[in-house]
């Protein structure tokens, strides 16, 4: 097989709505450790509902890579629920903190091309400026690329967050009542390459 | 009830009472005292105890290997929570529905470094299907019945309730919970019967591969077979799942298995999957496994379908629902020719009949009843066991397919004899394996066990190791060589008042069986085996199904 036969690993976007439960955390990347799926950013957060809480992640690899590390997640007793962004439109975002060193040369220039990515300053400094920028991945690479010839001091960011567009809800009913719903069955299609 | 307050640890037991539980096996220390404690007032429970946790947690893997029902067991904190690690990987490989219940330290030494503490929940992540740290005696009812649920649906397997010394001691008032109905298995999609079905009438060359998720379905899966008249092969984990005695068997696949069962694999166009997970000792080379079939694989875990082996046809259902949906959509296949080719590579494969550890495996299985249950170690032995005994019934075939834990088959062998008192519960272990778990001999004695009966097939080796020493080493045997330490195995059973018998030959082997057999009680009967003999047929570790070497290799002949 060559090299261009092989399926590239591109990265996919999931969501699963776990229990608030200690451990939740560790049982999941112990489960992508252990079975040596990639994650390459991972964000967790609160839900709306008390006890349910939120983890998107970055799984890079093909697309049966993904799929088994979905139905992996699914089996955890505490994973309620569990979304494949590429299967529906969605929006995603990105936090990132950056920090950039200035001079009072390049001050009046950081803050122009600040300002044309909405960039908010939360920090001022005599030798550095650091921005919140928000965005899909895009846009915040963009925008870390545009800084880098300034002198880029330091950056964080939150990794993905993603929604399904529309208004239906991701969470479905049975995650509200703290349900873990029995898998579907699985489909044919679910063979095809 | 008089004694002490209620407690944590009495809401426990009256937790697994109400879920029927009778019998428990464990090793009291510090940390799980207040639940011994308790113990004195449940006297409908019977305790085993054995002489090493993973004696204990092995023998609650036999009880549920061969009922079918949940496996329980107790450890103290730290190292005897640790000492459970290795069953509870066993159980989780061989999806064995278990309840591990471990003391720990109280709450306020947790993450302390306490005497005997071990972050047990921690070690056992990955090994268990789920697990829980009990923090509130009230919540200890819920939380048992919701792990004992989980360990017994869907896909079965060990869940560890790990309850800190203060939570047992606590007070408790509440109301203790009985069963919880399991969730249903989902119904297969019906187009996705429609395709297998439609696959199996265009095949042939079928095959259907039955695995350990079908060992309490066998009577639906036999009823599959027959009904579509396919040629039908038994994994290791699957071995008495479909009766040895009817004609469409092919014996087992894989590594060690029948020439018929791998053949008819590499040619076959159609294959069924039931309940199996495509193990790499099946598949051998995944590449070239199966390379001509269409595969139709049905399991009820979804993550086992496509994960190794890539299904042309998914259904995701009980192993039973699904059998009983295809056997309605039956229609008898008729390939005389495919027949024929199977019966030509039924008779290839066969073991000498001159004396070494084959001979003495196939004498010693030929005297199993049909309900008497077999279990083992791993390695030579157990190899020869699974390709020479013919079970007819599901659940008589206690053996550690995916971990392959040496030390599993002679407390296996005390869980089901437990269980099933009226049939002989039947051991064979190396010497090697067998020394790993041999303290167990004191459990037989202290509960006057009177139904294992222990064949140590002594060839003074490692042998499987020293086997693939010999192929892919250039002979250097590098520490497998037990004969010169191994101990007089007859005075060891004797040393804990277990008769023993001993043969080294064919015709000594037969009046040794009668004699160990009849002995009315528990015993040991050591066989002693020629110590280089392989187990073949074999295909070598990476290769193809169809690379598989089918004799033993003449000493000095060629390669």
């Amino acid at each position: 097989m060559t090299a261009d036969q092989q399926a590239a690993p591109q990265d996919h976007l999931v969501s699963a709505l776990v229990r608030d439960e200690p451990r939740v955390l560790t049982r999941i990347t112990s489960l992508f450790g252990r079975r040596a799926y990639n994650i390459r950013s991972l964000s967790v957060g609160s839900t709306e509902q008390p006890g349910v809480s939120r983890m998107t992640f970055v799984v890079t690899g093909d697309r049966a890579i993904v799929e088994q590390a979905m139905k992996q997640l699914e089996k955890l007793h505490d994973v309620l629920h569990v979304i494949d962004h590429s299967l529906e439109k969605f929006v995603d975002r990105e936090l990132v903190l950056v920090k950039v060193a200035i001079t009072p040369e390049s001050r009046v220039e950081v803050r122009q091309i600040a300002e044309d990515f909405r960039a908010r300053i939360v920090d001022v400094g005599r030798r550095a400026l650091t921005f919140e920028v928000t965005g899909d991945e895009g846009k915040v690479t963009a925008f870390i690329e545009q800084m880098r010839p300034f002198g880029i001091l330091e950056t964080m960011r939150t990794g993905r967050v993603a929604l399904t567009r529309g208004s239906n809800a991701d969470i479905p009913g049975h995650v509200y009542h703290g349900e873990k719903r029995a898998l579907g069955p699985l489909l044919a299609s679910a063979a095809e390459d | 009830m008089t004694g002490p307050t209620p407690n944590g640890a009495q809401a426990l037991w009256q937790t697994l009472a109400a879920h029927g539980v009778g019998t428990v096996f464990g090793y009291p220390g510090g940390a799980i005292m207040p639940v011994y404690d308790a113990l004195t007032l449940f006297p409908d429970i019977r305790h085993i105890l054995a002489r090493h946790e993973q004696g204990a947690i092995h023998a609650a893997e036999g009880w549920a290997k061969a009922t079918g029902d949940l496996g329980v067991c107790l450890a103290t904190s730290g190292p005897g929570a640790t000492n459970l690690v290795t069953g509870l990987a066993d159980a989780m490989m061989d999806s064995v529905p278990l309840l591990a219940i471990t003391g720990n330290v109280a709450r306020h030494l947790m993450g302390t470094d306490a005497f005997q503490e071990a972050d047990i929940t921690g070690i056992t992540l990955p090994i268990t299907k789920h697990n829980y740290v009990v923090q509130d005696a009230a919540e200890l009812p819920r939380i048992v019945a919701e792990a004992i649920r989980i360990a017994r649906s869907g896909r079965p397997g060990p869940v560890l309730v790990d309850i800190p010394k203060d939570v047992q001691l606590a007070a408790f008032s509440g109301e203790v919970h009985g069963p919880h109905a399991p969730p249903e298995a989902p119904a297969p999609l019906p187009e996705a019967l429609e395709a297998a079905a439609a696959l199996l009438r265009e095949a042939r060359k079928p095959v259907l591969m039955v695995g350990g998720g079908a060992q309490g379905a066998a009577a639906e899966v036999t009823a599959f077979a027959r009904a579509w008249r396919l040629p039908t092969i038994t994994t290791l984990m699957g071995l008495g799942a479909f009766p040895a005695s009817d004609p469409l068997w092919l014996g087992m696949p894989g590594m060690h298995g029948s020439v018929a069962a791998n053949r008819a694999i590499s040619e076959a166009d159609v294959l069924v999957g039931i309940g199996l997970r495509f193990d790499d000792r099946v598949t051998g080379r995944v590449k070239d496994f199966a390379s001509h079939a269409s595969i139709i694989h049905i399991d009820l875990d979804a993550a086992e379908i496509s994960k190794i082996v890539r299904a042309h046809v998914p259904v995701r259902a009980d192993a039973g629902q699904a059998a009983r949906l295809l056997t309605e959509r039956a229609q008898p296949l008729s390939h005389p020719e495919w027949t024929a080719a199977l019966a030509e590579w039924r008779t290839r494969g066969e073991h000498p009949s001159h004396w070494g550890a084959a001979q003495a495996v196939r004498q010693v299985v030929s005297r199993l009843g049909p309900d008497d249950i077999l279990s083992t170690d791993v390695g030579q032995h157990q190899m020869l066991a699974a390709q020479l005994a013919r079970f007819q019934k599901p659940r008589r075939w206690l053996t550690s397919g995916g971990l392959g834990t040496m030390g599993f088959g002679f407390p296996a062998a005390i869980g089901a004899a437990l269980a099933e008192p009226g049939v002989t519960s039947m051991v064979i272990a190396g010497d090697g394996g067998f020394q790993m778990t041999a303290q167990e001999l004191a459990t037989l004695t202290k509960y006057g066990i009177r139904n294992v009966k222990i064949c140590v097939v002594n060839n003074s080796y490692l042998g499987m190791v020293r086997q693939w020493q010999e192929l892919f080493h250039g002979r250097r045997y590098s520490e497998v060589y037990l004969g010169d330490s191994n101990p007089d195995f007859l005075k060891l059973a004797d040393a804990y008042g277990i008769s023993g018998w001993r043969a080294d030959n064919s015709a000594d082997l037969e009046g040794a069986l009668d004699a160990w057999l009849a002995h009315d009680g528990s015993a040991l009967l050591e066989v002693v085996v020629p110590n280089e003999h392989g187990v073949f047929p074999m295909v070598p570790a990476g290769a193809a199904l169809s690379e598989m070497i089918e004799t033993e290799p003449v000493p000095g002949g060629p390669a």
